[in-house]
């Protein structure tokens, strides 16, 4: 399995992509904004289309669509769960905007543009070269520092923004900021591993994690572990299966481990005092 | 589907008799028009339940529910329609009983659960695909359905759909409203919100899938969400907003496909573009109002808890 170069680059690309994405999920569910991260990795599709279209690098049209559509999240946002009305409304838009990018580019290339669609929604992380690979690594790796930088005024900022923003936190601007990291996280892991892995990887590690333990360290590192785990089971799997693509392989490992802990904590702890203070509107409404 | 027309080249007159001729002068775009209206009604009225209940991203699961759906109904030889309504029942089924198990205080699992399922959900779409080893229609024609190849006996069937949904809204409706607008009071009266709450989505995801076999999955999305949005944020009156939703749905689907026809380039890059833009001027006509002066606006509608 390891002799094969295409499996190590996979490997490498995907451990560090999952490290990132459990990281940035973290946050992504601890303030509810799951549906602003499928947004912003469909948004990553608009980007390549139209870099496409107007002949440019696809990485160029993929970083500045995600990061332009995540300060604009973050400029109209209100509040967790808040916004999911505009997100979806920009979304729906950013995407048609996408078709008429295809339409576009179709008219100039003339064929062959599905691929692109389908390679910008599924990946194919068996397929990357060992300098993609290399500098998805990299990539990755940065913004679960990042992520790890702003991980304790985040967290305060996201368990409780009334008092964070009266202890001197700037809370708005670690939102906006924070929607700048997962639209990284979007672009980077749409050109690695397809828009749709991301999803699977953003929310059920951390899902997972947060249905475990309500310390909020332990749950990052759980989510970061899980994803981790979630990524190299699937890449096995898939070689074992060849028939199995990696993508469905790791999503579906992903899933299992998220049902997993919400049978295992339902059942087995369900006399295990409700964590405390995870959301702002879980800790008001428990009063 | 790119609609080029004999007349692609020549623009409108903007002579809105001449134009609304041509506009019907060939049964494919009659057809395109006849089911655009009843989508866009129907999803007038249930997506503004959607709106309320801020369920948009469930909604939007269940959509894009239509590619696991197409594929898995490929693969085994069953109708597409079969296929649809499956997966997106399944879905509806699992977000429901789910996300509502513990009251539904927690909107960060209940938004983790629903990204987890979507993903799932795509991932099985994707595996179908690749046994299948052929080709789905286009990516394009996924997202946005094709409004050119639409027979009358598909827009018979849409108008029952969005007729047995309206009817089934209009029987559940003060209960849904209730519900939607305060759900502990609502449970306190002995409306069963949980099996109301479950109900709703069940509908969404078999209206949703029924149209987006025909208009496409993101399509049906846009139609959902945007006009009923627009119509909340421009009145808190709840039948007047309800009859603005469809209206304005109508109004944007009707100008995206004339566009469209005028015009070329996709369909739905001219709804989702009018639907975006009636929004952002509802949006900053408010922002306005509230900062100019007390105009004794009342507050929108918006969803307890």
């Amino acid at each position: 399995m390891f002799a094969h170069e295409f499996f190590r680059n996979a490997l490498l690309a995907g451990s560090f992509v999952a490290l990132a994405c459990g990281t940035v999920g973290y946050f992504v569910v601890l303030r509810a904004q799951v549906f602003a991260g499928d947004a912003l990795s469909h948004v990553a599709f608009t980007g390549a289309l139209a870099a496409a279209a107007a002949g440019l690098d696809t990485r160029v049209g993929l970083f500045a669509a995600t990061i332009a559509i995540a300060l604009v999240l973050g400029g109209i946002g209100r509040g967790a769960g808040e916004d999911d009305v505009a997100i979806g409304i920009t979304f729906a838009w950013v995407l048609g905007l996408g078709v008429f990018f295809l339409a576009l580019f179709s008219e100039g290339s003339g064929g062959g543009n599905g691929l692109l669609g389908a390679r910008a929604l599924f990946g194919s992380i068996f397929g990357l070269s060992a300098g993609e690979a290399r500098l998805a690594a990299v990539i990755s790796a940065a913004i679960a520092a990042a992520a790890l930088a702003i991980a304790r005024p985040l967290l305060f900022a996201s368990v409780d923004p009334a008092v964070a923003r009266a202890r001197g936190v700037p809370v708005r601007a670690l939102g906006v900021a924070f929607l700048v990291l997962v639209g990284a996280t979007a672009a980077q892991a749409t050109q690695a591993i397809g828009a749709l892995l991301l999803l699977g990887l953003l929310a059920a590690p951390a899902g997972a994690a947060q249905r475990i333990t309500s310390d909020p360290y332990r749950a990052l590192a759980l989510s970061a572990l899980l994803a981790l785990a979630a990524m190299w089971a699937g890449l096995a799997l898939s070689y074992a299966i060849p028939s199995l693509p990696p993508s469905t392989a790791i999503v579906s490992v992903a899933t299992a481990l998220y049902a997993l802990a919400l049978l295992l904590t339902a059942a087995g702890v369900s006399g295990r005092p409700a964590p405390a203070e995870r959301t702002p509107q879980s800790a008001g409404s428990r009063n | 589907m790119l609609i080029t027309s004999p007349l692609t080249t020549a623009g409108p007159s903007l002579d809105p008799i001449h134009d609304l001729a041509r506009l019907t002068e060939y049964p494919f775009m009659v057809s395109a028009l006849e089911a655009g209206t009843i989508v866009a009604a129907m999803a007038g009225v249930i997506g503004w339940f959607m709106v309320l209940r801020r369920q948009t991203f469930a909604g939007h699961t269940l959509s894009v529910m239509a590619f696991p759906g197409a594929s898995g109904a490929l693969l085994i030889g069953l109708s597409a329609a079969a296929g649809y309504f499956l997966f997106s029942g399944l879905v509806a089924l699992a977000i429901g009983l789910a996300a509502t198990r513990r009251g539904s205080d927690d909107r960060g699992q209940e938004s983790a659960l629903t990204g987890a399922i979507q993903a799932f959900g795509l991932a099985c779409g994707f595996l179908f695909l690749s046994l299948y080893q052929g080709v789905l229609g286009s990516y394009e024609s996924l997202l946005f359905g094709s409004f050119l190849g639409i027979t009358s006996s598909q827009v018979l069937a849409l108008a029952a759909v969005a007729a047995a949904t309206l009817a089934v809204l209009a029987i559940a409706g003060r209960p849904l409203l209730f519900a939607s607008i305060d759900a502990g009071v609502a449970a306190a009266r002995g409306v069963p919100t949980r099996a109301v709450g479950v109900g709703f989505l069940l509908l969404l995801g078999l209206a949703v899938a029924e149209t987006a076999q025909i208009t496409g999955a993101l399509l049906v999305f846009a139609l959902l969400v945007a006009p009923p949005a627009t119509a909340q944020l421009i009145t808190p009156r709840i039948g007047l907003s309800l009859v603005l939703s469809v209206a304005l749905g109508v109004l944007v689907t009707w100008i995206g496909l004339a566009l469209a026809y005028f015009y070329g380039y996709p369909v739905g890059f001219y709804i989702t573009t009018a639907a975006f833009v009636a929004y952002v001027l509802a949006r900053a006509g408010r922002t306005v109002g509230d900062r100019v002066g007390p105009l004794r606006r009342a507050r929108p509608l918006e969803a307890g808890a």
